[in-house]
């Protein structure tokens, strides 16, 4: 079944959002101030739930918008599969227009590579279609990747094609204090995650058991591992800092943090201090939403300039 | 085309060129030997490497920085006229092929690796480097570029991104998108923005993600920030052959199907294989109708698991020949593999590659199609693609002195491309729609959705003045329009 053919669930959903007046899509709103609180009188929706269908040998899911995470995670490990969307609760259209990778990037991949095809309710109320329901396809403009990230400020995604991954034979946590986290990340071939908070590294390891046994026992060389099943607390406020940035991190912060070694994604207590955007990508941002909305309808008040490292 | 002179002038036999005010203040910018105007050079640059119709190129731009880009750009909005940028010219959808006199800014002197940065895991290059050239210089660090299509030894960086190229090892690694960090770019009024960054979730919307693949149509690519990918611990490469292409095309959708994600996964019929060995002796089997080329890599246990496994269902699916190929072998596979589309020169005139997507559970029956539809035109068809990731690459056959072949080869090539996208394919997997597959969007795309994305474009380039005339359909591409109809009169005719 492709993207294109049209059921009841998305045009109900059109007919829902209209064309007129202000609205703003609500999914888990496991992540609703990021990029600014609603303003205005906005009506709010919701996308359409259910998973149309799993295609493992294709590696792709079709699923909508609405859907939890967690109950596509379900789903797709009875097909020894996953996705790289991260579970917090939300749905998968707010995973994909927060844009956020899961902490695990090194196994699963990153957000912005995973979104394939999408249909989306236009400002104007129409349903447009973009991507293609394959893992390759470079038909067009990257619509999907523009949107990844976006706030829903573009249009109303309903429904998904994602890029799927088998899930892995074997993963295991291991933890050690007083090792460079640095160096045991560069000691490990594509490890699936590498976490550090000062004191105490922990490292996901997946594949086949043999292989995670053997870099387990590669690790052995630079501290006292052992496994474990207990991760870090994570602080609250998420900071995107380049790899490098790491390395200076414990000198600059003062309270908690979790650093993702060889990714430069930081959770912290404290907000990360907030950057200029650059003048150009303000005016390109200004210049696309005005295309896409051209009333500024689509969830008024959300900004993505106001996520991310710009906050 | 009229005359910018009254006839019975004394000096009309000398046609001046009507670009000499432009082609002065360019080279005012750039200095007099990096901007050419004649003759020769701009009927270089008004083709690629695609069976295109040549276009028709105004002067010709040599930049060596982004001040120079920048320049011409500005220089060309001041006299309306448009932009192509260019790399290696190797694009087979005509997408660096200038319409309507448009400014030719060849990046080939911007070919620097500036920066090799570890920590980061990236890489700062100019447009202009030739792909296999960056991994050459990685690999002994312990990292390569992952994306490899089979032009990398001639193809620049700066056309991999505006095309989103793809290559044999996207399987498992992704297309060009996945390892582009960031672009500095210059917009087509001058402005110079990097889109995208080295830390982790760079804010705002997706400016990076949105640029790769643009075509050249969204600025001006003038340094990227390319991923650097480690390289593998083991590979293993294996050869299987089969006694049919559908059985080759079966066993790659039972692998993945089977959670298997080899690192490539290449199908060659025996047309095609017959074809390379004559060239370049790389070792494939001759006996047998389909060879699948078909790569693991990672950590031992898991390589070693994947290929005994993929063996498995190689047979189950009849597979005549298995062989393990050790890295002397590996090369001179890949070797050969890379040379297919050369190696096409011995047995026919000329050829014509497609490209398409097809749903992998699907490609044996869409192959079996091709082969039809070249029945159907007189023409011999020939099979080499990315059966990994269902990017079929059929070469149509033919021999333009005849007559009608090159009619019968497009004929061919859009029912290959409707029997692509009735099965939910794709129009392009790596090489781009530029001029070649404008006119097919919108079999897979409605109206509306073509008028989003021409809302992108505009988003980047309002007044449509970067490479104009290419990806969207002539309805959905008005300012296209206009400024493929700026040129002035005269210019280059």
């Amino acid at each position: 079944m492709t993207i294109r053919e049209t059921d009841r669930a998305l045009r109900e959903f059109a007919d829902e959002v209209g064309a007129a007046d202000p609205v703003a899509v609500a999914g888990s709103r496991t992540a609703w101030t990021v990029g600014g609180e609603l303003v205005g009188h906005a009506r709010i929706v919701s996308a359409p739930r259910g998973i149309v269908s799993v295609q493992s040998e294709e590696m792709t899911v079709h699923v909508r918008a609405g859907t939890t995470v967690a109950e596509l995670d379900a789903a797709l490990a009875e097909h020894g599969q996953r996705t790289a969307l991260p579970d917090r609760g939300g749905t998968v259209g707010g995973a994909l227009m927060v844009g956020q990778n899961d902490l695990r990037v090194g196994g699963r991949g990153r957000v912005r590579d995973s979104l394939l095809q999408m249909r989306y309710i236009a400002a104007a109320g129409d349903v447009i279609m973009a991507g293609a329901p394959t893992v390759k396809n470079v038909s067009g403009f990257d619509l999907p990747r523009l949107f990844i990230g976006s706030l829903g400020v573009l249009g109303l995604v309903s429904e998904v094609v994602l890029r799927t991954n088998p899930l892995p034979r074997c993963s295991r946590w291991v933890c050690a204090d007083g090792v460079d986290p640095f160096v045991a990340h560069d000691h490990l071939y594509r490890p699936a995650c590498v976490l550090w908070n000062g004191t105490r590294t922990w490292v996901q390891l997946e594949g086949h058991p043999h292989d995670v046994e053997d870099q387990i026992r590669l690790l052995s060389s630079l501290g006292d591992w052992h496994i474990t099943e207990e991760l870090p607390e994570l602080p609250p406020y998420r900071w995107s800092c380049t790899p490098r940035d790491l390395r200076t991190l414990p000198s600059l912060v003062k309270t908690r943090f979790v650093s993702v070694i060889g990714v430069g994604t930081v959770l912290c207590d404290q907000p990360q201090p907030g950057g200029t955007v650059p003048a150009a990508v303000a005016e390109l941002t200004r210049r696309l939403k005005a295309e896409f909305d051209p009333t500024g309808r689509l969830n008024p008040g959300r900004n993505p300039l106001r996520s991310g490292a710009w906050t | 085309m009229s005359c910018l002179f009254p006839r019975g002038r004394s000096n009309r036999s000398v046609r001046p060129d009507p670009d000499d005010a432009l082609v002065r203040r360019l080279r005012s910018a750039l200095g007099q030997e990096r901007v050419k105007s004649d003759a020769a050079e701009r009927i270089v640059m008004a083709t690629d490497g695609s069976l295109i119709e040549s276009g028709v190129a105004g002067p010709v731009c040599f930049p060596a920085s982004t001040d120079d880009v920048q320049a011409i750009v500005r220089i060309a909005a001041a006299h309306g006229r448009s932009v192509v940028a260019r790399g290696s010219g190797t694009g087979l959808a005509g997408g660096a092929v200038p319409l309507g006199g448009s400014i030719a800014v060849v990046m080939t002197r911007m070919n620097r690796i500036l920066e090799v940065d570890l920590d980061n895991r990236v890489a700062w290059v100019e447009p202009g480097v030739i792909n296999l050239d960056l991994t050459r210089q990685l690999l002994p660090l312990g990292f390569h570029f992952a994306p490899d299509p089979s032009s990398q030894q001639a193809c620049s960086l700066g056309g991999n991104v505006s095309t989103n190229a793809g290559g044999p090892h996207c399987l498992a690694y992704g297309v060009t998108s996945a390892h582009v960090v960031a672009v500095e770019v210059v917009l087509a009024d001058g402005t110079v923005v990097v889109l995208g960054g080295l830390d982790a979730e760079p804010g705002g919307l997706d400016l990076r993600g949105a640029f790769v693949g643009g075509e050249g149509m969204l600025g001006i690519c003038t340094r990227i920030a390319v991923r650097l990918t480690p390289n593998p611990p083991v590979v293993r490469t294996l050869l299987i052959g089969f006694d049919s292409v559908a059985g080759a095309a079966r066993t790659v959708s039972a692998i993945v199907g089977a959670g298997i994600v080899p690192s490539a996964a290449e199908i060659m019929d025996r047309g095609i294989t017959q074809a390379i060995e004559n060239f370049v002796h790389a070792g494939f089997p001759l006996e047998v109708e389909a060879v699948l080329l078909v790569e693991v890599d990672g950590l031992p246990a898991k390589v070693a698991a994947d290929a005994e496994r993929i063996a498995a269902i190689a047979d189950e699916f009849g597979a005549g020949v298995v062989r393990v190929a050790g890295e002397d072998e590996r090369q001179r596979l890949w070797q050969g593999r890379k040379a297919a589309f050369g190696a096409v020169a011995q047995i026919a005139p000329s050829y014509y590659l497609h490209d398409t997507v097809v749903p992998r559970s699907r490609l044996a029956e869409v192959l079996q199609q091709t082969y039809e539809i070249a029945e159907r035109h007189n023409l011999a068809v020939v099979n080499v693609f990315h059966a990994g990731d269902g990017n079929l690459h059929p070469l149509l056959l033919f021999d333009p002195r005849e007559d009608d072949s090159l009619a019968r080869v497009h004929a061919a090539g859009a029912a290959i491309v409707r029997a692509s996208l009735a099965v939910g394919g794709s129009l392009s997997g790596e090489h781009g729609i530029g001029v070649e597959k404008r006119e097919y969007m919108d079999l897979m795309f409605g109206p509306d959705d073509l008028d989003h994305q021409s809302r992108l474009r505009r988003g980047f380039d309002p007044h449509c003045r970067l490479n104009p005339g290419k990806v969207l359909p002539s309805p959905h591409s008005c300012a296209d329009l206009q400024a493929l109809n700026s040129t002035p009169a005269g210019a280059w005719g």
